[in-house]
Order: structure tokens, then C-alpha cells, then sequence
């Protein structure tokens, strides 16, 4: 009986994984940024933040 | 067969040798991601922006204009990205844009177009929380445009496309002027005006030392279907317009004398290289070629003046507020 040959799907070359990680950074620090954005003028703005006239 | 229709086979054989479906892991980087935005645009669109922020009455947190500017600038670049997702076929094919980064396979189709809509959810989402409903509104209105208005239906059916499509490059300083206040006036729509009729002559001017490649990507400018000479009546037509548009915010009392003298002389040497395009033949470019490089400096100077003028005071009363 032969073993069938294990299916390792795609792997990423080094430069593959190098694209990738600075992409993840990238996302990383722009969410971070967003969440910033929203406290801080959360705080500038205080309880008239909800309010959002035309 | 047409030029057009020539084009637009070719356009089809180009996308599917360049390659565009592959389903490989990603090389793109961070670089090509920012060259979906557009970013020369998108410095052209934050600058009109603030200074439709800068010219609107009433005080503003400084934070709070960040934020407005921050939120048109990534719907700039969504729109961009969504842009290039759609004109990849064509963009192969063309010199000018053959090696921006969906054409050049470093980022698919549909990455583009994944990191347009989610750029453009979050700026339209963003400025409508933390700014106001309407700037997020004529946000979302102004990628709509540009993306399905101009891009997908106008730019490969009409020799109108960026007359029509124009309108999306114009609204910027609107948005600006509706972030700072709630709400539009006049002075915001001149804006507009200003940039919608600076557009056709801008671009026409362009297109007229590029026919060939517009004509080899199928795309119906007006050189390519209604011929140079009637393009170059069009661009001094379009000319005529604009130069008095370009003075009106002193005729109206917008702007001041220094508004009204660097409108009244840039809009002459405008009007001067117009009917110097007019009066030029193919092969020539040299009027054309001048008129495209001057247009941009119009504009940036009008824009820049009334900042000056206008909006830098303002500015800074509502920074220190």
C-alpha cells in the first residue's frame, strides 16, 4: 500500500513572504492610525461627536 | 473598422496575454499599493479641498480639518485604485500608463479593486462619524462618479467623456467648503465651475500629442473621433468659458485685487496659447504641449491666491480657535 503524497497547498517563496509581511505592517499601522483618529477626536469633540447635523 | 473598435479588440487580446487572472500568491508591496492611489492626483484633489476648507466661513477644530482632508484624500486614491481595476486592459496598452502596477501584474484586478472599496468605505464612512453627513455624501457621490460615471460608462462611449466626467475632478473644494460648514453656497459651486470648465481644455490639450494611443486603446477622445482641428475649436471654446469663470470670484467679490490681476493674466496667456493650439497642425505639438503644462500652473495659481487671500487668514483664525 503507497502512501499518498501529502498536499502542501501553496507556499510562498521568500520574496512572497516578504510582500506579505509588509502589506500586514502596513495594515497594521493604518488601523491603528484609524483607531487613534476616532479617540482622539472623540475627546476633541466630546458628547456633540454623536450629533451629526446635515 | 473604427480606431475605436480596433482598440478595443486589441484592448481584450492585451488583457489576457498580460496575464491579469493569474491566481499566483502577491509580490505587491506597499509601493504599488500607494501607486493605486494616484498620488499626483491626489495632491491636486487635497489641494483644491483645502482650499474649499480654508475659503468657508465659521471656525473649525484643527483636528477636525485634518480629518476632512485625510478622508478626501483616501476617497481620491479609492477611486483611483477603483480606476486602474477597470482601465487595466486599456492601461497595458497605452504608453503613459502601461507600467502602473495591475497592467505590470505586481497587483490583480481584483486586489485593486478589494482595496478600492475598502479604502472608499472608509474615508466615505470616516468623514460622515467625525466630520459631517453631507462632505460624506458628496464623498461617496464624487467616487461614484468618477468610478462608474466617468471610468465605466463615459470614457470608452463618449468623445464627452471628461467634459462630463470632469465633474469629479471639481468637486473637491466642495466638499471641502461642506466639511467646514454643513452646507453649500455659491462661492463652492464657482469653484466647481472653475474646475469643471479647466478640465476638457487641460485634458483635450493632452490627448492631442497622444491620439495614436488613446486611438490604440479604444478610447473615443475627442482627437480620435471628431479629428485635431475640431478638437483645438473645442479647446479655445472651452477657453472662452473658463478664463471669465476663472475671473468672476473678484467680479463677485470673492477675491481680491491680487486675485483679480494674477486671474486676468494667467487667463490671457490661457487664451493666448488656446489660439496659438488652434492655429497649429499635426505633426506640430509645441502649442499643445504648452497649453497642457500652463493649464496645470492656472489653476494652481487661481487655487493658491485665493488661499492666500482668502483662506490663509481664515485658516489660521480657525486653527486658533
Amino acid at each position: 500500500m503507497t502512501e499518498e503524497p501529502k498536499d502542501e497547498g501553496i507556499v510562498l517563496t521568500e520574496a512572497q513572504k516578504r510582500a506579505r509581511r509588509s502589506r500586514s505592517i502596513a495594515i497594521a499601522l493604518s488601523l491603528a492610525a484609524l483607531v487613534i483618529l476616532f479617540y482622539v477626536v472623540t475627546l476633541v469633540k466630546g458628547p456633540i461627536v454623536l450629533v451629526r447635523p446635515l | 473598422m473604427s480606431l475605436v473598435s480596433e482598440g478595443a479588440d486589441f484592448r481584450g487580446s492585451v488583457a489576457a496575454g498580460a496575464g491579469l487572472d493569474r491566481a499566483e500568491p502577491s509580490l505587491a508591496g506597499v509601493g504599488d499599493y500607494v501607486a493605486l492611489m494616484k498620488p499626483r492626483v491626489m495632491s491636486l484633489v487635497v489641494f483644491t479641498a483645502l482650499v474649499g476648507l480654508a475659503v468657508a466661513p465659521g471656525t473649525m477644530h484643527p483636528l477636525i480639518a485634518f480629518t476632512a482632508l485625510l478622508c478626501i484624500a483616501v476617497g481620491a486614491g479609492a477611486a483611483g485604485a477603483l480606476n486602474m481595476w477597470y482601465d487595466a486592459d486599456i492601461d497595458a496598452v497605452m504608453t503613459r500608463t502601461a507600467r502602473r502596477p495591475v497592467p505590470m501584474g505586481r497587483v490583480r484586478p481584483g486586489e485593486a479593486l478589494a482595496f478600492g472599496l475598502t479604502l472608499a468605505g472608509f474615508a466615505v464612512v470616516t468623514l460622515g462619524l467625525l466630520v459631517n453627513v453631507l462632505a460624506a455624501g458628496l464623498l461617496a457621490f464624487t467616487i461614484f462618479f468618477y468610478v462608474a460615471i466617468y471610468t465605466i460608462w463615459l470614457k470608452r462611449w463618449t468623445p464627452q467623456n471628461i467634459v462630463i466626467g470632469g465633474a469629479a475632478g471639481a468637486f473637491p473644494p466642495v466638499i471641502g467648503w461642506a466639511a467646514a460648514t454643513g452646507s453649500l453656497s455659491a462661492e463652492p459651486v464657482l469653484l466647481f465651475m472653475i474646475i469643471f470648465f479647466w478640465t476638457p481644455p487641460h485634458f483635450w490639450a493632452l490627448a492631442l500629442t497622444r491620439t495614436e494611443d488613446y486611438a490604440r486603446a479604444g478610447i473615443p477622445m475627442l482627437p480620435v473621433v471628431a479629428g485635431d482641428a475640431s478638437t483645438r475649436r473645442q479647446i479655445l471654446a472651452h477657453t472662452l468659458i473658463l478664463v471669465p469663470l476663472g475671473l468672476a470670484p473678484y467680479a463677485l467679490g470673492y477675491a481680491g485685487a491680487l486675485y483679480g490681476l494674477i486671474a486676468a493674466v494667467t487667463g490671457a496667456i490661457m487664451l493666448a496659447l488656446a489660439w496659438q493650439v488652434l492655429r497649429e497642425r499635426r505633426p506640430a505639438e509645441h502649442a499643445s504641449k504648452h497649453l497642457f503644462a500652463f493649464s496645470i500652473l492656472y489653476l494652481f495659481l487661481l487655487f493658491a491666491v485665493l488661499l492666500i487671500e482668502r483662506g490663509w487668514g481664515g485658516l489660521i483664525a480657525r486653527l486658533a480657535a
